[in-house]
């Protein structure tokens, strides 16, 4: 047994680990993606790319902050082509720390909404994820409900569940409110929120939907597919989407998009991919796979999505969600928002 | 047993105080005195790329976060440090004292089965516990269905109770290794010997074996304190803040990867600080092995202590493994058909694979580094020896991106100079290779695979050193012939935690792993970061059974 770790087996033992090396090899038509969008999110369109162009997707997942590092060490020598992240404040991130390259694309332009995308075209939103309030059907008329604003009223004391402030969700959600309000008005939300809650925040949009369905407190906000998801598989629950800011702002919707990345090799086919991705073809299967709303306007959501009815969203450019990030992180911590 | 030799210790410092000051001149600087050195200083990389973050801008983060949440955060990470460690020691010395010394019912299947919580990530464990028994969960859901009220007086699992007992359910099976290793090597000889002083079987656990077996149970403590300061997978389930939630937060949601550095750096002094500490603590003590005790020696339980026994093992085990193997194995069950495909074997392999050889790798080197120590035991070689186990205290996400940078400005640079040199254009040839992602695990690891060892080594006693020296044994032949089998269990130990922790591994893994080189954990962490918990049930369950095959193999070696 411990002739295992002798010398001798030791160098067997490396050099067989160093003939795992592999070097990378740079193929013809290929594009190379560094995705936050998680496999089975991304790969159905990356495989529909590939049979309808011939050029082949390889791709990694990570965390955004992990890619974002990745691409910034990686350099001018970086592999990757594309960056796809799931929401926008990292692709805003991405493009300041000039990671991404602004593209001109007429396709891509005519599909996607300008509030949608980066006004430099360094990025794209693909797909639209919405968050609204969820309220308890036993426990809550629809018309008791009106804004995210109206959730801070005391009238909500002890009945609001909300996620953490630690997801990127919510940071964009009140860096939009900041940007719609100012700091001071938004601050004030954002404390009353707090000062609603039934208790303290969870951990994740499906745990808050459980409480919400249970009885725990009333309402709670949440992206809608976490709220597809639940009801197709319990539809028995007694949970409802309710449309907020309809007769003002409009609903907060963030976004999973891409970029081309600074220094790309296949630039010409990675804004193809792009340009597939926001087309027709690519967009019900972008959107579908996780109960999202399609990015392009001319797409129809799934029928189980298209359901909850139509809503009217929020049509500020989501660069704001970027640029006001920190300043959203730093609010929620002041206001005790955990 | 006990050698207390102050006189021979007092010379070898004097010797060691002479060679230490010669050391960076001396001609005989061979391959055991470097090694530490050279490990150290590869590990030290990846710490210097993030004690650079210190030249770097950080806007107002510190001020924010000394204005805001510092203190509660310093406040939450202490009293969660201390609840873990109190408590893994609690049922990991208490468990390993039962399991080694008493003959009960099931003390056999208990002996074993009290590692099997090591296979499952901390992360899991909590989200099962907060599943069951949060308000949804079917534990408070069926108690008010029953009483029919609402339960006021149930413990709230959002606080620090909740998060701390889930991480004493994961980690106390270090302390138990690492203990239970001890106390079968005392045996219940030592007891025997308490006994004719007068002891009794308390007195003889308190004044005795509990002293004797100190370097082991500190280094299980010292494995269990830093994966609690650096984990990040858990206290996110539970949305508990804590040091290290400060790190991410700086990092992922204010963009400032320095800050996120800096905070970092701060938890590398302070672990530092208290190796050194627990070093000073062990430094002025010697051990040595007694012979193994065997099964035949142990002390019989009857009546209701057999049955006491038997409760107590059996209810960690319950909570630790069974629940959440279980929960995991019918959610499992649900998504079996769709996703059950070819690919799981290729997930199932790629794990094993890297898990194995990162193994091999890192006992490997934690052998080289225990035993350059044995040789040279200067304040200099025992630095070094510390820092290079420094790793596991570094949340992984930061260790990962701390071990990327200098990795892909070396890639950068070599195709420079071979762009320079032959006009060949290489890419980036290092990353993206296997041969990466091993050493990163390593500099992860060491630590797990160093203190078992390490306090094996601590208990052979140096007079047989002394001996082979007599016999003209050095160098390999010595560690070949002389000790290596001597550190047969702490290899064995050393070896199946590091492979379960490797195979646990998310962040280094999801960042230096070549295209397609998707493991169980990539998996795990695709579906949860989606929040598809119960999808990521099968990965989960499949890395547990996984994690079984080498802690199966270890009691076999240890509890012949």
């Amino acid at each position: 047994m411990f002739k295992l770790f002798s010398i001798k087996r030791f160098y067997i033992i490396t050099c067989c680990f160093i003939s795992l090396l592999t070097v990378n090899v740079v193929q013809a038509e290929q594009v190379v993606v560094y995705s936050a969008r998680i496999e089975e999110l991304i790969k159905p369109m990356f495989d529909a790319f590939t049979r309808e162009t011939g050029i082949q997707v390889k791709f990694t997942t990570d965390k955004e902050g992990a890619l974002l590092a990745r691409l910034k060490a990686e350099g001018k020598k970086t592999p990757a082509d594309v960056l796809i992240t799931a929401d926008a404040g990292n692709l805003w991130e991405a493009a300041r720390e000039g990671l991404l390259k602004s593209i001109s694309s007429p396709i891509l332009e005519a599909n996607i909404p300008a509030h949608l995308r980066d006004p430099q075209g360094q990025w794209f939103g693909l797909s639209i994820r919405a968050r609204t309030i969820i309220y308890n059907t036993q426990k809550v008329k629809p018309s008791e409900l009106s804004t995210y604003e109206d959730l801070a009223d005391p009238k909500w004391k002890g009945r609001l569940c909300l996620r953490t402030s630690k997801k990127v969700y919510n940071q964009s959600l009140v860096a939009m409110m900041i940007a719609e309000h100012g700091e001071a008005e938004a601050e004030r939300i954002v404390k009353g929120w707090v000062d609603n809650l039934a208790t303290e925040p969870l951990s994740d949009d499906t745990r808050a939907l459980e409480f919400v369905a249970a009885g725990r407190c009333d309402v709670t906000l949440v992206n809608t597919y976490y709220y597809g998801r639940l009801i197709v598989s319990n539809p028995n629950l007694p949970l409802a989407v309710y449309w907020p800011n309809q007769k003002n702002s409009g609903v907060h919707v963030n976004i999973s998009g891409a970029g081309v990345t600074q220094f790309s090799k296949n630039e010409h086919s990675a804004i193809k991919l792009l340009e597939f991705l926001s087309s027709q073809k690519a967009q019900n299967l972008f959107a579908d796979v996780n109960m999202e709303y399609p990015a392009n306007p001319q797409i129809k959501p799934s029928n189980v999505v298209a359901a909850w009815g139509e809503f009217k969203q929020n049509p500020m450019n989501l660069v704001k969600a970027g640029e006001l990030q920190t300043a959203a992180i730093k609010l929620m911590d002041r206001a005790g928002y955990r | 047993m006990h050698v207390n030799n102050e006189k021979y210790a007092a010379v070898e410092e004097k010797n060691t105080e002479i060679s230490r000051s010669l050391f960076f001149l001396n001609r005989k600087a061979n391959f055991w005195r470097l090694t530490p050195f050279l490990v150290a200083a590869l590990i030290l990389i990846p710490v210097v790329v993030l004690f650079s973050s210190f030249l770097m801008p950080t806007d107002d983060v510190w001020r924010h976060l000394v204005e805001t949440t510092l203190s509660s955060l310093l406040i939450n990470t202490f009293w969660l440090s201390v609840g873990v460690v109190a408590g893994t020691s609690l049922f990991g010395v208490s468990l390993a004292w039962l399991t080694a010394i008493y003959e009960f019912p099931g003390s056999r299947f208990f002996s074993w089965a009290l590692l099997l919580p090591l296979a499952i990530p901390a992360y899991v464990t909590a989200f099962v516990v907060l599943g069951l028994f949060d308000y949804t969960g079917p534990v408070q859901t069926a108690l008010r269905a029953w009483l029919g009220s609402e339960l006021t007086w149930f413990p709230d699992l959002y606080g620090r109770g909740g998060v701390t007992v889930v991480m004493i359910l994961a980690f106390y099976p270090y302390v138990y290794l690492m203990a239970r290793n001890a106390f079968l090597t005392q045996g219940k000889r030592l007891l025997e010997v308490a006994q004719s002083l007068g002891l009794n079987h308390k007195q003889g656990f308190f004044k005795v074996a509990l002293p004797m077996a100190r370097p082991w149970i500190a280094g299980g403590i010292m494995l269990t304190l830093m994966e609690t300061l650096a984990d990040f997978g858990t206290v996110v389930v539970f949305n508990y803040d804590t040091f290290t939630t400060a790190i991410y937060k700086a990092w992922f949601g204010m963009f400032s990867l320095p800050a996120a550095s800096q905070l970092a750096s701060l938890l590398i002094i302070l672990v530092f600080a208290l190796i050194i500490i627990e070093q000073q603590f062990r430094a002025r003590m010697r051990f040595a092995e007694m012979k193994r005790s065997s099964r035949a020696d142990r002390i019989v339980l009857t009546g209701w202590k057999a049955r006491a026994a038997t409760c107590f093992p059996a209810s960690v085990l319950f909570f630790a493994f069974v629940l959440p193997v279980l929960q995991l194995g019918s959610w499992a069950a649900h998504s079996l058909i769709q996703s059950l495909d070819q690919r799981y074997l290729e997930f199932l392999l790629h794990s094993v694979l890297l898990s194995a050889i990162a193994t091999l790798i890192t006992c490997f080197v934690a052998i080289l580094l225990v035993y350059a120590v044995r040789l040279y035991s200067d304040t200099f070689t025992r630095i070094a020896v510390r820092i290079a186990t420094i790793g596991y205290a570094l949340p992984g996400a930061v260790l990962a991106v701390g071990i990327f940078i200098p990795l892909a400005w070396l890639d950068n640079q070599l195709n420079e100079w071979m762009l320079m040199l032959f006009q060949i254009e290489t890419g980036l040839l290092i990353q993206g290779t296997i041969g990466v992602m091993l050493i990163a695990y390593m500099i992860r690891f060491l630590a797990v695979g160093h203190y078992p060892i390490d306090s094996s080594m601590q208990r052979i006693t140096r007079s047989i050193d002394e001996a082979a020296l007599g016999f003209g044994l050095t160098g390999w032949a010595m560690l070949r012939s002389i000790h290596l089998p001597m550190l047969k269990t702490g290899i064995f130990t050393a070896a199946t935690l590091v492979f379960v922790d490797v195979m646990k591994e998310m962040p280094i893994t999801l960042m230096t792993r070549p295209f397609g080189w998707d493991t169980l954990a990539v998996r795990i962490f695709s579906l949860t970061s989606e929040g598809e918990w119960q999808q990521a049930a099968l990965p989960a369950v499949t890395l547990v059974l996984a994690g079984l095959i080498p802690i199966i193999l270890l009691m076999r070696q240890t509890d012949k």
